[in-house]
């Protein structure tokens, strides 16, 4: 270094490298303007509006929203920590399709494997199934401080009944991801479960069919309940999350206040 | 005609004046309709103004009247005739080109000039009426009191997502999920029990017939779950003003929790009621919490 000083000219360098990362072009075109992330950036009324505004967070969250909105007692952030959720089993979930064979027996082993074999596998296995419970509780928990604070009142009447629809969803996901360990408690949870739509008045028998993929658990049915809990259910469930999340805003925001 | 601010008719009354040489009382009388309208100052014949082809024009006089320099004028005319396929009338104080001339020549005698009105093809500007402000500016909205998503929201949200994320990572890394023996269709345990949300209807069954508590009771619970914006037409949203709905859902609310802990908790081997703290807990769930 020029001066002699090494461990000064490395900081120094590090710095000048810092700040001319954030200066290039490459930064300034994934940041777009007004975002605190941009070397240029500025605290202003403005700028605030742009954090939002110039970001792909502009699809979830208008510029403004009113005061009430943002006390924690008014929503405890339920329906966003629901989505939180859903995105975080989505994660978890793609980690251990890496794992998991839908067949019988290679199903039973794989957990056991993940367990044992799989580094941070119990770890994510575990995140994956208390993160499940804690968005049914989550879900329900939102759909009860909407039901309180009358939000499902005219123009919210319909995302009120997609709040309904994805609470659905949520428990056939929950469900249909109970069979997958393939243990005693999975097969005699889900057996007691798909027995109750047997109950069905007329066609009970079809019911139970379509469901289990013949007329009592198989191997089958493992196959046929990992690619709903894997694909079908969470593509549907994200269509009427985006209507879901769409008609919040466009039906006037948080309700309220009371 | 609209009722015009004074200080608005004051202002067209002076420029008027200005214009025609008179004084701004007369004038401001004569828009307020109070005096008779007084004759413009150039003498004007009583002939009606010509028609397109009609009688000829006086360019000098109209362009002093109106204050539109003559070669406007006189191209606005031959424009007009050539646009109408009509002669063009012949033009007092001016030697008509030779095109006009035959046009005049061939027209009857031109009576004076003389007109009443704006000739045609030339504009002028009058005030037609007065938009009151409040009309265009008022919004008929109230103004609310809003705070901005960066930093107030995203801040709190954030803090809750990490909360969230670090509650679940501290409860797998100290919890295991369960995983008992391998399945098997020839052994059922007892209790058999359903996933812990499904706990409350497999309580019920212990009550009804599995028709009306396995289909009957959830099937109509969810109906009605969703069509409660459309049964409940109160749209106030006070919580004074809604006691019976928020009971109601309260009954709903508490009912389903009692039934799922109780399924959950106080059934044992053959779903036969027990006291937990004397039976021990037959929740396969939370098996890993409670060992």
């Amino acid at each position: 270094m020029a001066d002699g000083n090494g461990r000064g000219g490395i900081k120094e360098a590090v710095a000048g490298m810092g700040s001319h990362l954030r200066e290039s072009q490459v930064w300034n075109s994934i940041f777009r303007p007004g975002s605190p992330m941009r070397s240029d950036n500025s605290d202003s009324p403005r700028n605030r509006s742009y954090v939002v505004m110039n970001n792909v967070l502009y699809h979830l969250h208008p510029v403004k929203v009113k005061r009430h909105g943002v006390r924690i007692s008014y929503t405890l952030c339920l329906g966003g920590l629901s989505f939180f959720l859903f995105i975080l089993l989505t994660i978890t979930g793609i980690f251990l399709m890496f794992y998991y064979r839908p067949t019988s027996p290679q199903a039973y082993f794989d957990l056991q494997a993940l367990g044992s074999d799989v580094a941070f596998g119990q770890l994510v296995r575990n995140m994956h199934r208390w993160g499940a419970h804690i968005m049914v509780l989550t879900v329900f928990l939102h759909m009860s401080r909407v039901f309180y604070h009358g939000a499902y009142k005219p123009p919210r009447e319909f995302n009120w009944v997609v709040g309904i629809i994805l609470l659905l969803f949520t428990l056939l996901l929950s469900f249909t991801g109970y069979l997958l360990p393939w243990d005693q408690l999975a097969l005699w949870a889900v057996t007691v479960g798909s027995n109750m739509a047997g109950y069905t008045p007329v066609f009970g028998e079809q019911v139970t069919f379509a469901l289990v993929g013949g007329i009592q658990i198989t191997a089958d049915t493992l196959l046929r309940w990992y690619v709903l809990h894997v694909l079908f259910l969470p593509f549907i469930m994200v269509i009427f999350m985006a209507v879901h999340f769409w008609r919040v805003r466009k039906d006037g925001g948080l309700s309220g206040p009371l | 005609m609209a009722q015009l601010p004074e200080s608005l008719l004051r202002r067209s009354a002076e420029a008027r004046a200005k214009a025609e040489g008179r004084s701004v009382e007369d004038v401001l009388a004569e828009i307020k309709g109070e005096a008779p309208p007084t004759a413009p100052p150039p003498a004007v014949a009583e002939t009606p103004a010509p028609a397109a082809g009609g009688g000829g024009r006086d360019l000098d006089a109209e362009a002093a009247t109106f204050g539109v320099p003559r070669p406007l004028l006189e191209r606005s005319m031959f424009a007009r005739s050539k646009a109408d396929g009509t002669p063009v009338p012949a033009m007092a104080g001016v030697a008509a080109p030779a095109a006009a001339a035959t046009a005049v020549t061939a027209a009857p005698a031109p009576a004076p000039a003389a007109f009443s009105g704006p000739p045609p093809g030339v504009r002028t500007q009058r005030l037609l009426t007065v938009v009151k402000a409040g009309a265009i500016q008022g919004t008929g909205r109230e103004p609310e009191d809003k705070v901005n998503v960066w930093p107030h929201l995203l801040a709190i949200e954030f803090v809750a997502l990490l909360a969230m994320l670090a509650f679940l990572t501290l409860l797998s890394a100290f919890v295991d999920a369960p995983l008992l023996e391998f399945a098997n269709f020839n052994q059922q345990p007892n209790p058999s029990k359903a996933p812990w949300y499904f706990l409350g209807l497999q309580e019920l069954l212990a009550y009804f017939d599995p028709q009306v508590a396995g289909i009957i009771i959830p099937g109509f619970g969810v109906a009605a779950l969703a069509f409660i914006p459309y049964i409940d037409r109160n749209p106030s949203v006070r919580p004074s003003d809604r006691k019976f709905a928020i009971s109601l859902f309260t009954v709903f609310f508490v009912g389903a929790s009692v039934l799922t802990i109780f399924g959950s908790f106080f059934r044992g081997p053959g779903f036969n009621f027990v006291f937990p703290w004397v039976d021990g807990i037959f929740f396969d769930d939370l098996l890993t919490i409670l060992e």
